[in-house]
Protein backbone atom coordinates (compact mmCIF):
# COMPACT_ATOMS: atom_id res chain seq x y z
CA UNK A 1 0.00 0.00 0.00
CA UNK A 2 1.03 3.59 -0.47
CA UNK A 3 -0.30 5.76 2.35
CA UNK A 4 0.85 9.16 1.08
CA UNK A 5 -0.73 10.39 -2.14
CA UNK A 6 -1.72 13.94 -3.04
CA UNK A 7 -4.55 15.06 -5.33
CA UNK A 8 -5.19 18.28 -7.26
CA UNK A 9 -6.36 19.77 -3.96
CA UNK A 10 -2.69 20.10 -3.00
CA UNK A 11 -1.32 23.25 -4.60
CA UNK A 12 1.98 21.54 -5.38
CA UNK A 13 0.43 18.46 -7.07
CA UNK A 14 0.20 17.99 -10.83
CA UNK A 15 -3.18 18.43 -12.53
CA UNK A 16 -3.14 14.74 -13.50
CA UNK A 17 -3.72 13.81 -9.82
CA UNK A 18 -7.43 13.14 -10.28
CA UNK A 19 -9.41 10.37 -8.55
CA UNK A 20 -9.78 8.03 -11.56
CA UNK A 21 -6.18 8.16 -12.77
CA UNK A 22 -4.85 7.83 -9.19
CA UNK A 23 -6.79 4.66 -8.40
CA UNK A 24 -6.11 3.22 -11.88
CA UNK A 25 -2.41 3.74 -11.37
CA UNK A 26 -2.66 2.13 -7.91
CA UNK A 27 -4.53 -0.84 -9.36
CA UNK A 28 -1.98 -1.24 -12.16
CA UNK A 29 0.75 -1.39 -9.51
CA UNK A 30 -1.20 -4.05 -7.62
CA UNK A 31 -1.75 -1.84 -4.58
CA UNK A 32 -4.51 -2.95 -2.21
CA UNK A 33 -4.94 0.53 -0.82
CA UNK A 34 -3.77 4.13 -0.90
CA UNK A 35 -3.94 7.01 1.54
CA UNK A 36 -5.27 10.35 0.32
CA UNK A 37 -3.29 13.01 2.14
CA UNK A 38 -3.77 16.54 0.88
CA UNK A 39 -2.29 19.48 2.75
CA UNK A 40 -4.48 20.48 5.69
CA UNK A 41 -7.64 19.31 3.91
CA UNK A 42 -9.71 16.20 3.19
CA UNK A 43 -12.05 17.71 0.60
CA UNK A 44 -11.13 15.20 -2.13
CA UNK A 45 -11.27 12.11 0.09
CA UNK A 46 -14.88 11.25 -0.77
CA UNK A 47 -14.23 11.57 -4.51
CA UNK A 48 -11.15 9.33 -4.43
CA UNK A 49 -12.97 6.84 -2.18
CA UNK A 50 -15.78 6.61 -4.71
CA UNK A 51 -13.31 6.12 -7.57
CA UNK A 52 -11.52 3.54 -5.43
CA UNK A 53 -14.73 1.60 -4.83
CA UNK A 54 -15.25 1.38 -8.59
CA UNK A 55 -11.68 0.25 -9.20
CA UNK A 56 -11.40 -2.10 -6.22
CA UNK A 57 -8.70 -0.10 -4.46
CA UNK A 58 -9.17 0.75 -0.78
CA UNK A 59 -8.80 4.43 0.04
CA UNK A 60 -7.73 5.59 3.50
CA UNK A 61 -9.22 8.91 4.53
CA UNK A 62 -6.40 11.24 5.49
CA UNK A 63 -4.88 14.70 5.61
CA UNK A 64 -1.29 15.88 5.78
CA UNK A 65 -1.14 18.44 8.55
CA UNK A 66 1.52 21.11 8.71
CA UNK A 67 2.33 21.68 12.37
CA UNK A 68 3.39 25.08 13.69
CA UNK A 69 7.04 23.92 13.54
CA UNK A 70 6.60 23.50 9.75
CA UNK A 71 6.79 19.73 10.12
CA UNK A 72 4.32 17.45 8.31
CA UNK A 73 2.23 14.79 10.00
CA UNK A 74 -0.21 12.40 8.32
CA UNK A 75 -3.61 11.82 9.91
CA UNK A 76 -5.88 8.88 9.03
CA UNK A 77 -9.46 8.31 10.12
CA UNK A 78 -11.89 5.35 9.97
CA UNK A 79 -13.87 7.03 7.20
CA UNK A 80 -14.39 10.16 5.13
CA UNK A 81 -17.01 11.47 7.58
CA UNK A 82 -14.56 11.51 10.50
CA UNK A 83 -11.85 13.03 8.30
CA UNK A 84 -14.19 15.83 7.22
CA UNK A 85 -15.27 16.52 10.80
CA UNK A 86 -11.62 16.68 11.82
CA UNK A 87 -10.98 19.01 8.89
CA UNK A 88 -13.36 21.57 10.39
CA UNK A 89 -11.10 21.78 13.44
CA UNK A 90 -8.03 21.99 11.23
CA UNK A 91 -9.52 24.90 9.31
CA UNK A 92 -9.90 26.83 12.57
CA UNK A 93 -6.12 26.45 13.09
CA UNK A 94 -5.19 27.84 9.68
CA UNK A 95 -3.89 31.40 9.42
CA UNK A 96 -6.23 33.97 7.93
CA UNK A 97 -5.56 34.85 4.34
CA UNK A 98 -6.08 33.13 1.04
CA UNK A 99 -4.06 30.90 -1.20
CA UNK A 100 -2.26 32.72 -3.99
CA UNK A 101 -2.77 30.23 -6.86
CA UNK A 102 -0.33 32.03 -9.16
CA UNK A 103 2.53 31.51 -6.73
CA UNK A 104 1.63 28.31 -4.87
CA UNK A 105 -0.67 26.57 -7.37
CA UNK A 106 -4.38 25.76 -7.60
CA UNK A 107 -6.31 23.82 -4.94
CA UNK A 108 -9.05 21.99 -6.79
CA UNK A 109 -11.97 20.07 -5.33
CA UNK A 110 -13.21 17.48 -7.84
CA UNK A 111 -15.83 14.77 -8.23
CA UNK A 112 -15.06 11.04 -8.50
CA UNK A 113 -15.17 11.54 -12.28
CA UNK A 114 -12.63 14.34 -12.09
CA UNK A 115 -15.01 17.24 -12.79
CA UNK A 116 -14.03 20.51 -11.16
CA UNK A 117 -16.47 21.30 -8.36
CA UNK A 118 -14.81 24.33 -6.82
CA UNK A 119 -11.48 25.85 -5.88
CA UNK A 120 -10.48 25.84 -2.22
CA UNK A 121 -9.36 29.41 -1.46
CA UNK A 122 -7.88 28.79 2.01
CA UNK A 123 -4.11 28.99 2.45
CA UNK A 124 -3.67 25.24 2.87
CA UNK A 125 0.14 25.30 2.41
CA UNK A 126 0.51 27.20 5.68
CA UNK A 127 1.39 25.92 9.16
CA UNK A 128 -1.44 25.43 11.64
CA UNK A 129 -1.54 27.16 15.02
CA UNK A 130 -1.15 23.67 16.59
CA UNK A 131 2.37 22.57 17.43
CA UNK A 132 3.22 18.92 16.67
CA UNK A 133 2.12 17.62 20.03
CA UNK A 134 -1.30 19.24 19.68
CA UNK A 135 -1.66 17.92 16.14
CA UNK A 136 -1.06 14.37 17.41
CA UNK A 137 -3.44 14.90 20.35
CA UNK A 138 -6.20 16.25 18.12
CA UNK A 139 -5.80 13.37 15.66
CA UNK A 140 -6.07 10.83 18.48
CA UNK A 141 -8.99 12.63 20.09
CA UNK A 142 -10.83 12.12 16.79
CA UNK A 143 -10.00 8.41 16.73
CA UNK A 144 -7.30 8.81 14.09
CA UNK A 145 -3.77 7.59 13.47
CA UNK A 146 -0.83 10.01 13.49
CA UNK A 147 2.21 9.31 11.33
CA UNK A 148 5.15 11.72 11.11
CA UNK A 149 5.69 12.25 7.36
CA UNK A 150 9.01 11.89 5.46
CA UNK A 151 10.96 12.51 8.67
CA UNK A 152 14.30 12.36 6.85
CA UNK A 153 13.59 15.33 4.58
CA UNK A 154 15.25 18.69 5.38
CA UNK A 155 12.06 20.50 4.35
CA UNK A 156 8.98 19.70 6.47
CA UNK A 157 10.41 16.44 7.91
CA UNK A 158 10.48 15.88 11.68
CA UNK A 159 14.17 14.96 11.92
CA UNK A 160 15.15 17.30 9.10
CA UNK A 161 13.58 20.34 10.77
CA UNK A 162 13.88 19.57 14.50
CA UNK A 163 16.99 17.37 14.44
CA UNK A 164 15.64 15.04 17.14
CA UNK A 165 12.50 13.08 17.93
CA UNK A 166 10.72 15.19 20.55
CA UNK A 167 10.21 13.07 23.68
CA UNK A 168 6.60 12.41 24.57
CA UNK A 169 5.25 12.86 21.05
CA UNK A 170 2.83 10.00 20.53
CA UNK A 171 2.95 8.66 16.99
CA UNK A 172 1.39 5.53 15.50
CA UNK A 173 4.18 5.24 12.94
CA UNK A 174 6.99 7.16 11.33
CA UNK A 175 7.33 7.55 7.59
CA UNK A 176 10.58 7.68 5.63
CA UNK A 177 10.69 9.25 2.19
CA UNK A 178 11.23 7.11 -0.87
CA UNK A 179 15.03 7.25 -1.04
CA UNK A 180 15.73 6.94 2.69
CA UNK A 181 17.27 3.65 3.85
CA UNK A 182 15.62 2.45 7.10
CA UNK A 183 18.78 0.72 8.35
CA UNK A 184 20.81 3.87 7.85
CA UNK A 185 18.24 6.05 9.59
CA UNK A 186 17.75 3.79 12.62
CA UNK A 187 21.54 3.65 12.98
CA UNK A 188 21.70 7.42 12.87
CA UNK A 189 18.71 7.90 15.20
CA UNK A 190 18.37 4.85 17.52
CA UNK A 191 15.19 6.30 19.08
CA UNK A 192 13.44 5.37 15.82
CA UNK A 193 13.50 1.71 16.92
CA UNK A 194 10.54 2.37 19.21
CA UNK A 195 8.35 3.24 16.18
CA UNK A 196 6.83 1.28 13.34
CA UNK A 197 8.56 2.54 10.21
CA UNK A 198 6.83 2.84 6.87
CA UNK A 199 7.90 4.32 3.55
CA UNK A 200 5.51 6.01 1.14
CA UNK A 201 5.77 7.86 -2.10
CA UNK A 202 4.42 11.34 -1.20
CA UNK A 203 3.25 11.26 -4.82
CA UNK A 204 2.53 14.61 -6.42
CA UNK A 205 2.35 13.04 -9.90
CA UNK A 206 0.97 9.70 -11.08
CA UNK A 207 4.33 8.13 -11.89
CA UNK A 208 5.44 8.63 -8.28
CA UNK A 209 2.77 6.39 -6.74
CA UNK A 210 4.61 3.29 -5.53
CA UNK A 211 4.57 0.17 -3.36
CA UNK A 212 7.29 0.84 -0.79
CA UNK A 213 5.76 -0.77 2.31
CA UNK A 214 4.21 -4.18 2.60
CA UNK A 215 1.31 -4.55 5.06
CA UNK A 216 0.33 -7.97 6.35
CA UNK A 217 -3.41 -7.42 6.87
CA UNK A 218 -6.57 -9.53 6.45
CA UNK A 219 -8.12 -6.77 4.35
CA UNK A 220 -7.25 -3.16 3.57
CA UNK A 221 -9.37 -1.45 6.23
CA UNK A 222 -8.65 1.23 8.82
CA UNK A 223 -8.92 -1.28 11.71
CA UNK A 224 -6.47 -3.65 10.03
CA UNK A 225 -4.12 -0.79 9.23
CA UNK A 226 -4.17 0.18 12.88
CA UNK A 227 -3.26 -3.37 13.93
CA UNK A 228 -0.47 -3.51 11.33
CA UNK A 229 1.03 -0.26 12.64
CA UNK A 230 0.77 -1.65 16.19
CA UNK A 231 2.34 -4.91 15.01
CA UNK A 232 -0.27 -6.95 16.88
CA UNK A 233 -2.61 -9.86 16.06
CA UNK A 234 -0.21 -11.17 13.43
CA UNK A 235 -0.48 -7.92 11.45
CA UNK A 236 2.62 -6.02 10.50
CA UNK A 237 4.09 -3.40 8.22
CA UNK A 238 7.56 -3.45 6.80
CA UNK A 239 9.47 -1.43 4.29
CA UNK A 240 10.41 -3.25 1.10
CA UNK A 241 14.03 -3.24 -0.01
CA UNK A 242 14.42 -0.81 -2.90
CA UNK A 243 15.17 -3.61 -5.42
CA UNK A 244 11.96 -5.46 -4.49
CA UNK A 245 9.62 -2.51 -4.92
CA UNK A 246 9.02 -2.82 -8.65
CA UNK A 247 7.65 -6.36 -8.42
CA UNK A 248 4.96 -5.42 -5.92
CA UNK B 1 23.28 48.63 -3.03
CA UNK B 2 22.28 46.15 -5.72
CA UNK B 3 22.02 42.38 -5.76
CA UNK B 4 24.99 42.34 -8.17
CA UNK B 5 27.15 44.19 -5.63
CA UNK B 6 26.24 41.63 -2.95
CA UNK B 7 27.01 38.76 -5.33
CA UNK B 8 30.44 40.27 -6.02
CA UNK B 9 31.25 41.14 -2.40
CA UNK B 10 30.30 37.73 -0.98
CA UNK B 11 31.34 35.65 -3.99
CA UNK B 12 27.86 34.12 -4.33
CA UNK B 13 26.81 31.65 -7.00
CA UNK B 14 23.88 32.88 -9.12
CA UNK B 15 21.44 29.94 -9.28
CA UNK B 16 18.61 31.81 -11.03
CA UNK B 17 17.77 35.33 -12.16
CA UNK B 18 21.08 36.23 -13.93
CA UNK B 19 19.46 39.09 -15.83
CA UNK B 20 17.83 40.68 -12.78
CA UNK B 21 20.81 41.47 -10.61
CA UNK B 22 20.57 45.26 -10.82
CA UNK B 23 17.67 45.24 -8.35
CA UNK B 24 18.23 47.46 -5.32
CA UNK B 25 18.49 45.87 -1.87
CA UNK B 26 17.07 47.76 1.11
CA UNK B 27 17.96 45.48 4.04
CA UNK B 28 17.86 41.88 5.12
CA UNK B 29 15.99 39.16 6.98
CA UNK B 30 17.04 35.65 8.02
CA UNK B 31 14.80 32.72 8.96
CA UNK B 32 14.14 29.14 7.86
CA UNK B 33 10.49 29.10 8.94
CA UNK B 34 8.39 30.28 6.01
CA UNK B 35 5.58 31.53 8.24
CA UNK B 36 7.99 34.01 9.84
CA UNK B 37 9.33 35.09 6.47
CA UNK B 38 5.80 35.71 5.20
CA UNK B 39 5.01 37.79 8.27
CA UNK B 40 8.26 39.76 8.53
CA UNK B 41 10.35 39.95 5.36
CA UNK B 42 9.95 43.28 3.55
CA UNK B 43 9.96 43.92 -0.21
CA UNK B 44 13.47 44.63 -1.45
CA UNK B 45 15.23 42.82 1.41
CA UNK B 46 17.68 39.98 0.98
CA UNK B 47 16.38 36.79 2.62
CA UNK B 48 18.97 34.38 4.04
CA UNK B 49 17.92 30.76 4.62
CA UNK B 50 19.08 27.18 4.26
CA UNK B 51 15.73 26.04 2.88
CA UNK B 52 15.80 25.26 -0.84
CA UNK B 53 12.42 23.78 -1.84
CA UNK B 54 9.76 25.14 -4.23
CA UNK B 55 7.78 26.95 -1.51
CA UNK B 56 10.84 29.14 -0.92
CA UNK B 57 10.32 30.54 -4.42
CA UNK B 58 6.60 31.07 -3.78
CA UNK B 59 7.30 32.92 -0.52
CA UNK B 60 10.09 34.99 -2.11
CA UNK B 61 7.71 36.03 -4.87
CA UNK B 62 4.87 36.72 -2.43
CA UNK B 63 6.98 38.90 -0.14
CA UNK B 64 8.81 40.47 -3.11
CA UNK B 65 12.21 40.15 -1.47
CA UNK B 66 15.10 41.30 -3.68
CA UNK B 67 16.80 37.90 -3.63
CA UNK B 68 17.27 34.72 -1.60
CA UNK B 69 20.67 33.57 -0.36
CA UNK B 70 20.70 29.81 0.24
CA UNK B 71 23.44 28.94 2.72
CA UNK B 72 25.46 25.82 3.66
CA UNK B 73 26.05 24.92 0.01
CA UNK B 74 22.54 23.47 -0.28
CA UNK B 75 21.57 23.01 -3.90
CA UNK B 76 17.89 23.54 -4.89
CA UNK B 77 16.42 20.79 -7.04
CA UNK B 78 15.45 21.30 -10.69
CA UNK B 79 11.75 21.90 -9.86
CA UNK B 80 12.70 24.75 -7.54
CA UNK B 81 15.12 26.27 -10.06
CA UNK B 82 12.56 26.08 -12.89
CA UNK B 83 9.96 27.77 -10.70
CA UNK B 84 12.46 30.49 -9.75
CA UNK B 85 13.30 31.19 -13.39
CA UNK B 86 9.60 31.32 -14.26
CA UNK B 87 8.77 33.65 -11.36
CA UNK B 88 11.81 35.87 -11.85
CA UNK B 89 13.11 35.08 -8.37
CA UNK B 90 16.84 35.51 -7.80
CA UNK B 91 18.34 32.53 -5.95
CA UNK B 92 21.96 32.84 -4.83
CA UNK B 93 24.10 30.16 -3.22
CA UNK B 94 26.96 30.18 -0.72
CA UNK B 95 28.89 27.46 1.10
CA UNK B 96 29.00 29.59 4.24
CA UNK B 97 26.48 29.26 7.06
CA UNK B 98 23.70 31.72 7.81
CA UNK B 99 25.50 33.46 10.70
CA UNK B 100 28.62 34.14 8.64
CA UNK B 101 26.54 35.28 5.66
CA UNK B 102 24.49 37.72 7.71
CA UNK B 103 27.67 39.04 9.37
CA UNK B 104 29.15 39.78 5.96
CA UNK B 105 25.95 41.47 4.77
CA UNK B 106 25.94 43.61 7.90
CA UNK B 107 29.59 44.54 7.24
CA UNK B 108 28.46 45.81 3.82
CA UNK B 109 26.11 48.17 5.63
CA UNK B 110 22.83 46.28 5.25
CA UNK B 111 20.47 46.44 8.20
CA UNK B 112 17.66 44.17 9.35
ZN1 LIG C 1 2.92 15.03 1.19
Amino acid sequence: MDLHVHTVLSACAELEMLPGPIVERARALGLAGIGVTDHNSAENVLAVSEAGRRAGVAVFAGLELQAKEEVHILAFFPGAGQALRFQEEVYRQLPAGQNDPRRFGHQLVVSADGELLRENTRFLQAPLAWPLRECAEAIHAHGGLAIAAHIDRPAYGLLGVLGVLPPGLFLDAVELSRHADPAEWTAREPALRQFTLISSSDAHRLAEIAAQTWFRVAEPTFEELKLALQGTAGREAHILAVERRHVQ
Amino acid sequence: MTVQQIVDALGLKVLSGDGLLERAVSGGYASDLLSYVMAKAQPGEVWVTLQAHPNVVAVASLTDVACVIITEGIQPDEVTLAKARQEGVILLGTNEDTFRTVARLAALGLEG
